[in-house]
């Protein structure tokens, strides 16, 4: 069952994506582009849409996951550290390079868009090379 | 402002599906949306997580499929050649699994609780996007 709500959901968001603009770089780069004079702020409605949806689920959701008897994980509170702060400015800047975020690079993949495969090699590689570095600063 | 590529009310519905997708993957498998932990997280052994995250990705591809058959006017290209492409989703990809999270399980799910890390994370990946396309646009030269 839990593979079942996976696809679901994926499809879902993947629609969700298509519809809010976040699958076009052009949109993106014109939300990200604040200093350029045709600032497009769509972008931040699909943020506020998808905020307010999932806190006021959040507040009806069940004691315990439907198909997931070992109930929710717990949530780490972890700080604000040095991995943070780096990671989310590397990321940001390939954003604004390319205007692809993991999400919709992998919602233009399944589109069959020229460079979405290119992009989602290069995200896996730089996902493999993250994996590599930690298990060699772990020995 | 860009009048002529404001999209309130797509970009809102959009939006709610988004976060509606979120919410069941929560209830559903009490499990966070974020596409960087869903992807990444592949390369770890962990007995019994791989088959739903597997079709969740099944589910982002097939959606890819089936919006661009619907409407065709949902993609258009990533900016860059090669080199941009190349470099720009090593980026992405290191960087998202460095801060543990992306626009899905930061941007939306972590700042939907208000955890102060996600809003840290979202205000600084913003802020680095928004640094890079001032450059790239603005400052002159192509990446």
């Amino acid at each position: 069952m839990r593979p079942a709500v996976g696809f679901v959901c994926g499809l879902l968001f993947a629609v969700g994506l298509g519809l809010s603009g976040m699958s076009q770089p052009s949109k993106v780069l014109g939300f990200l582009d604040v200093a350029g004079g045709a600032w497009d702020p769509s972008l931040a409605f699909v943020m506020v849409g998808g905020i307010a949806v999932v806190a006021l689920l959040r507040r009806f959701a069940p004691a315990r996951p439907l198909c997931e008897p070992a109930g929710y994980p717990p949530l780490r509170r972890r700080g604000i550290d040095r991995d943070l702060v780096v990671g989310s400015t590397l990321f940001g800047a390939g954003w604004g390079l390319v205007g692809y975020c993991p999400g919709p690079a992998l919602v233009s993949l399944g589109a069959a868009v020229p460079g979405a495969l290119l992009f989602c090699a290069a995200l896996l590689m730089g996902m493999a090379i993250f994996e590599t570095s930690r298990r060699n600063s772990s020995r | 402002m860009d009048h002529a590529h404001f999209t309130p009310i797509a970009s809102l519905v959009g939006g709610l599906l988004i976060g509606l997708a979120s919410a069941l993957l929560w209830i559903g498998n009490g499990r966070v949306a974020g596409i960087t932990g869903i992807v990444g997280e592949l390369f770890r052994r962990a007995p019994g997580e791989s088959r739903w995250r597997l079709a969740f990705i099944a589910g982002l591809l097939g959606g890819g499929a089936l919006v661009h058959a619907l409407h065709p006017a949902a993609f258009d290209l990533p900016h860059g050649g090669t080199g941009t492409l190349i470099v720009g989703g090593l980026l992405v990809g290191y960087g998202t699994r460095l801060a543990n999270g992306c626009t899905s399980g930061h941007g939306l799910c972590g700042v939907s609780r208000l955890s102060p890390r996600s809003l840290a994370a979202t205000c600084i990946f913003m802020g680095a996007g928004m640094l890079t396309v001032f450059i790239v646009r603005h400052v002159g030269g192509t990446p």
